[in-house]
């Protein structure tokens, strides 16, 4: 009879953790707790066995979405409507251990709760929110987020996708580049200038517990000519005249789907827009909410790395003794467990302020642009402790330091989030 | 049904443990305190069956713990648990477990039950033995070591485990088991669960309310522990050095017919 100690607790205790040396995770409440053994339980069971198979292939296995939504943690961050309404804090939780898995799978969590999700339950009528919610909180319906196109990156505001008015409908025609789940999307939720603001009127409601303040290099959010304003249409994938194409050939979040997607008189009818966004201002709120999902999702990416490193540097041997025991080695490794205890602090912090409901879109910059940044160099430093076995996918580390050139880039790049900072602390915009 | 799951909260099972030479108790200040990784096993049988059941069938979870314990205890209710039944009472500090006991088969008998589902042991005392004397002091059939646990109309039928097979045992309703590692893998509650958990029930109970008028705790204890010492440190492993699979195979079968593993 086997009268073992079961290994269940994910829980460490010990007198120096080096995984957790000050001991981060015991501030966390009892729910967050919670949430991340399940998440992290879920992520050893059914992301890591596999991962670098899917990784490999470039592909993203379509049943993780009910898999995933039957975990809980699709719009968790939301209330009512099949969501959990969990804090901000612990959907942060939920995002740091998936990423922990693959960024790619971060991403379609992300993609589908906050800007999805999101914008449905902040912006959408009732009809919209029951219609959509239940079903996406479930992972039944996959959903993704239509803002960049091919010349409007961080330059959202000069969008080419148009609404038309005709009658009782909207014809959408422009197109829509590197959108998450794009292939593999249900619905799409898409942002097209409109030619006047003739739209049927709503009030944002509560969902939305960001303020929003215009990006930095957003231009004005109507663009003046004639009363028209960017809107979001809630498109279903089948419509006539909206196609998708996936983008094939990335060497960063292969695990996960990359589409364009393109509108060619898709006639949708004006029932399909929300009623609650006006101007770049929801989307950019959708933004903030996955871009704080990036704040402690960086960081599983790089404890993960930090681990595969430690654990080598205590195993390998060269010249007689494990790589551990050499100074420059043990150096690296210092550099890295400072700077992922900073980044936890900066993530924990953050997520206090908007659970509190103080959270400046500036705040979320700070910490995308320090945790993705600091997360991609502790990949990379791991990746030159593990030597040539860090460029294999035997190991996480290659594959997460591949994916995070990615997170750098989107929600935002590191320089928009530069430039929101600077213009924060000067007063001063950079882009005008 | 009634079903009844008795959970002990215990220090962090990958802490190191420490015990204080003054009291000669375990330390459990500075450590984090977690479910009974076993009672887990048993919360998940019991949760198992009542999905099978269906109809009005409960899961309460009975504990005795300080009541800081709480949002311990609330795992068990994200789990699945439909409410939860704690005694908290300075009194009980120090109760051995024949206490333990005594109480918790007070507080059980006053919820009412068809059948209470224990773990083995805890990860903390490892005495194993509550189960047997919650079945004795609840007047009850008590099946212990189970690897399977099924209820057919008002009778138990269960595999228990032996020490080279099992053996298939049955015993009408109301009735105690307990259950080992073997008999599922335990769930890990869903974020729903955790954010329901927060509406479910914890009924904080003294002693007293729980109608436990035997003294129990430090003073009532029937048990003393009068020492402790550090078992010896384990030897290093055999290594075996085969010329072949074959060879290797047949020094590991060797071996194992040796300790009687096969």
């Amino acid at each position: 009879m086997n009268l073992g100690v079961p290994k269940r607790d994910t829980v460490r205790t010990k007198a120096f953790d080096p995984i957790d040396p000050l001991g981060l995770d015991r501030d966390l409440n009892s729910d967050e707790r919670l949430v991340r053994d399940t998440v992290r339980s879920f992520v050893e069971r059914r992301i890591l066995p596999d991962i670098a198979t899917w990784f490999e292939r470039g592909e993203f296995p379509k049943e993780l979405a009910r898999e995933v939504g039957e975990l809980g943690v699709l719009g968790m961050h939301l209330d009512g409507y099949g969501c959990a309404g969990a804090s901000a804090t612990a959907y942060g939780v939920a995002c740091r251990e998936l990423e922990a898995g693959d960024s790619g799978l971060r991403s379609f969590v992300s993609v589908q709760g906050s800007l999805a999700m999101f914008p449905v339950r902040a912006y959408g009528s009732e009809e919209q929110r029951e219609e959509w919610l239940p079903r996406m909180a479930r992972g039944e319906v996959i959903g993704c987020f239509g803002l960049t196109e091919y010349d409007f990156g961080s330059d959202p505001a000069g969008m080419r996708t148009f609404a038309r008015r005709d009658g009782g409908d909207y014809v959408l025609d422009g197109s829509k580049a590197w959108i998450t789940s794009g292939g593999i999307a249900d619905v799409a939720l898409v942002w097209a200038r409109t030619a006047s603001d003739d739209g049927p009127t709503g009030t944002a409601s509560d969902g939305a517990t960001t303020r929003t303040v215009p990006e930095a290099g957003a231009r004005a959010e109507s663009d003046g000519n004639n009363g028209g304003s960017i809107r979001g249409f809630i498109v279903p994938a089948g419509t006539r005249g909206f196609s998708t194409r996936n983008i094939e050939r990335k060497l960063s979040l292969r695990a996960s789907v990359t589409s364009e997607l393109s509108f060619d008189s898709c006639r949708i009818p004006a029932r399909y827009m929300l009623p609650g966004a006006r101007g770049l201002r929801g989307p950019l709120s959708c933004l903030s909410e996955a871009r704080y999902g990036i704040v402690w999702g960086a960081i599983g990416a790089a404890r993960a790395c930090y681990e595969a490193a430690l654990s080598y540097a205590r195993t390998r041997e060269q010249f007689g003794k494990p790589i551990g025991g050499f100074q420059l080695t043990q150096e690296k490794l210092v550099n890295m467990l400072l700077e992922l205890q900073k980044a936890q602090l900066l993530a924990t912090q953050i997520g206090r302020l908007k659970d509190a409901g103080t959270l400046l879109p500036q705040h979320v910059s700070i910490g995308k642009l320090n945790n993705v940044r600091e997360a991609l160099a502790i990949c990379r430093e791991a990746r030159t402790i593990l030597g040539a076995s860090g460029i294999t996918l035997e190991y996480p580390v290659i594959r997460h330091m591949n994916n995070l050139e990615s997170v750098l880039t989107y929600e935002g790049t590191s320089e928009i989030h530069t430039l929101i900072l600077g213009q924060a602390i000067t007063g001063i915009a950079a882009i005008t | 049904m009634k079903i009844v799951v008795t959970v002990k909260l215990v220090p962090d099972t990958n802490a190191d443990k420490r015990i204080d030479p003054e009291t000669k108790r375990l330390v459990r200040t500075g450590v984090e305190t977690v479910l009974n990784p076993f009672d887990e096993y048993a919360l998940e049988a019991a949760l198992q069956l009542k999905e099978k059941a269906g109809g009005d069938t409960t899961v309460t979870v009975v504990t005795m713990a300080p009541e800081n314990g709480k949002e311990v205890v609330r795992k068990a209710l994200a789990m699945g648990a439909d409410d939860a039944v704690m005694l908290s009472d300075p009194q009980a500090e120090g109760s051995d477990v024949w206490g333990t006991a005594h109480a918790l088969a007070k507080a059980i008998a006053q919820n009412g039950f068809d059948l209470v589902v224990c773990g083995t042991q805890s990860t903390d005392a490892i005495t194993g033995e509550l189960p047997g004397m919650l079945a004795e002091l609840l007047g009850v059939p008590g099946l212990t070591y189970l690897r399977k646990l099924e209820i057919d109309g008002t009778t138990v039928r269960a595999e228990r485990e032996t020490d080279n097979g099992y053996a298939r045992i049955s015993a009408p309703l109301p009735a105690l088991a307990s259950v080992t590692k073997s008999i599922n893998e335990p769930r890990y509650p869903s974020l729903r669960g955790i954010m329901g958990a927060k509406k479910k029930t914890i009924a904080v109970r003294t002693l007293a309310e729980a109608g436990v008028g035997q003294e129990i705790g430090n003073a009532g204890a029937r048990t003393e522990v009068t020492g402790f010492e550090t078992p010896p440190a384990r030897g290093k492993g055999e290594v075996y050095q085969a010329a072949d699979a074959v060879a290797g195979a047949q020094k590991i079968l060797e071996f194992l017919r040796e300790k009687k593993f096969v």
